[in-house]
């Protein structure tokens, strides 16, 4: 049994909320530029030079890519043979507090959906725990923007809608949100499992770097197929017209029901921000 | 080449803006997102005075970081502006000239804006980091209570928008990828 304190998961929250807001992935970065440099229409290509300048002006100057730092999205996954000594969720949200206070982030969360009184400290985060082998803690921290979160949707789909349905389901969420959500945006795809666990899946889907493809040739295959086709609608950087529309689509799965073909679609912007530690 | 616009905005300058321009902003713009929006049409509604004059301004959809020390704001760039759907028609007839956002208007915002004359602008969404170098200065004038949220008066120099919709109701969402789209046929 390995012993990490409570007060070692708050330091690294905390750090993780100021760096993940600060500083664009290095894989987002490297797509961004690769499609700038393919993209054709003039209006599209000035705006991704806008959005590479901000991310070089936030990683200069510490300060956060959008201002929209989001809620503190926190995935935990826990070795069996780790024991946290103090109260898991109060040590995560702590780090939350300091980091959105000390970090100069805004606080966008609200205590009660309905009476919509801020928090003013951006906490509770949103935890999401994996029991894993192993006597490790790895805590990633995702900070999600709401303009592109509000754009995702889930479809309970008949098994007889397959593949085509699915694919045709993605693609409509894609072209109606249209603007809003900030494109290029990374397409997050939960298909399968359960109502609640498709949406997990898509968001966590997000979490995997835009320049690596699902494990499994099938379905490799089926996110460049809806990368490109995602890319054929024109929709464009910002909505104003081009190529790029998405940046990647990142499939994860899971079995089902024989009665059921869930799919949810978590849509996230150009500036999908994660940073990963492990204790 | 940019129009250089200086705020106020008057309904006859709003007029004669068209979807596509590029246009720097300088000037007062005041901020105001969900919660504002709903407190000043409440206001409105029940004809009390407002903590900020409409006529001819322009109202910017953002909830900015907080400053640092010595800056005057944080990253500052659009939220989405449907939100503001609903309340954005009766601002429009009490004298509200530009909106700047990001995203989908509803018809309602875009008939206020013909009857009246105003536009919408584009701000790039998700560039607050570099948004925020135009804003020269920055207080809280009302609703300090809602922390990002409160109502700013900015001062901007040379603010990078693009007119979206105009007040004749063309809308560059729709003819910016036509545009493109038939490029590819060409």
């Amino acid at each position: 049994m390995r012993e990490i304190s409570a007060e070692q998961i708050t330091q690294v929250v905390r750090r993780l909320c100021i760096e993940a807001n600060c500083h664009l992935p290095q894989d987002m970065k490297g797509r961004i530029e690769a499609c700038r440099a393919q993209e054709g229409w003039e209006p599209a290509r000035e705006i991704l030079d806008r959005i590479v300048e901000n991310y070089r002006i936030a990683d200069e100057n510490s300060r956060p890519i959008c201002q929209d730092t989001g809620m503190a999205c926190v995935f935990l996954k826990v070795g069996q043979d780790v024991h946290i000594t103090g109260d898991i969720r109060e040590a995560v949200d702590e780090g939350v507090r300091q980091g959105y206070g000390e970090g100069y982030l805004r606080k966008s969360v609200v205590r009660d959906p309905l009476d919509r009184v801020n928090t003013g400290d951006n906490t509770p985060a949103m935890l999401y725990y994996e029991l894993v082998p192993g006597d490790q803690l790895e805590i990633t921290v995702a900070p999600k923007g709401f303009g592109s979160e509000n754009m995702s949707q889930i479809k309970m789909l008949k098994p007889s809608d397959g593949l085509q349905g699915v694919k045709d389901f993605i693609r409509r969420v894609v072209e109606e949100a249209g603007p809003n959500p900030c494109p290029p945006i990374v397409v997050g795809v939960g298909i399968g499992g359960t109502f609640d666990k498709a949406a997990y899946l898509a968001k966590r889907a997000l979490l995997r770097p835009v320049d690596r493809r699902s494990e499994e040739p099938f379905y490799a295959k089926l996110e460049d197929e809806l990368l490109e086709e995602i890319n054929t609608l024109g929709v464009g950087p910002q909505g104003f017209g081009g190529r790029t529309t998405a940046l990647a689509v990142n499939i994860e799965h899971c079995p089902t029901h024989i009665a059921g073909l869930p799919v949810a679609v978590n849509i996230n912007c150009h500036v999908t921000r994660h940073m990963t530690e492990v204790l | 080449m940019p129009v250089s616009i200086t705020t106020p905005l008057s309904r006859e300058q709003a007029r004669t803006l068209r979807s596509g321009d590029s246009c720097l902003l300088s000037g007062v713009i005041y901020t105001a997102r969900d919660a504002a929006h709903k407190r000043l049409c409440e206001l409105a509604e029940q004809g009390k005075p407002l903590p900020i004059d409409m006529k001819d301004a322009v109202i910017y959809y953002v909830g900015p970081t907080p400053a640092r020390p010595g800056e005057a704001i944080g990253s500052a760039g659009p939220t989405t502006s449907y939100r503001m759907d609903a309340y954005s028609p009766l601002l429009i007839s009490l004298g509200e000239t530009g909106m700047i956002g990001k995203g989908k208007r509803g018809p309602e915002v875009v008939e206020a804006m013909k009857a009246h004359g105003a536009v919408y602008f584009g701000a790039i969404g998700g560039c607050g980091a570099l948004l925020s170098q135009c804003v020269k200065k920055a207080e809280v004038v009302a609703y300090e209570d809602l922390g990002a949220e409160a109502i700013r008066r900015l001062e901007v120099e040379n603010f990078p928008v693009v007119v979206v919709i105009d007040s004749q109701g063309n809308n560059l969402y729709e003819t910016g990828r036509s545009a493109y789209l038939e490029s590819l046929n060409g």
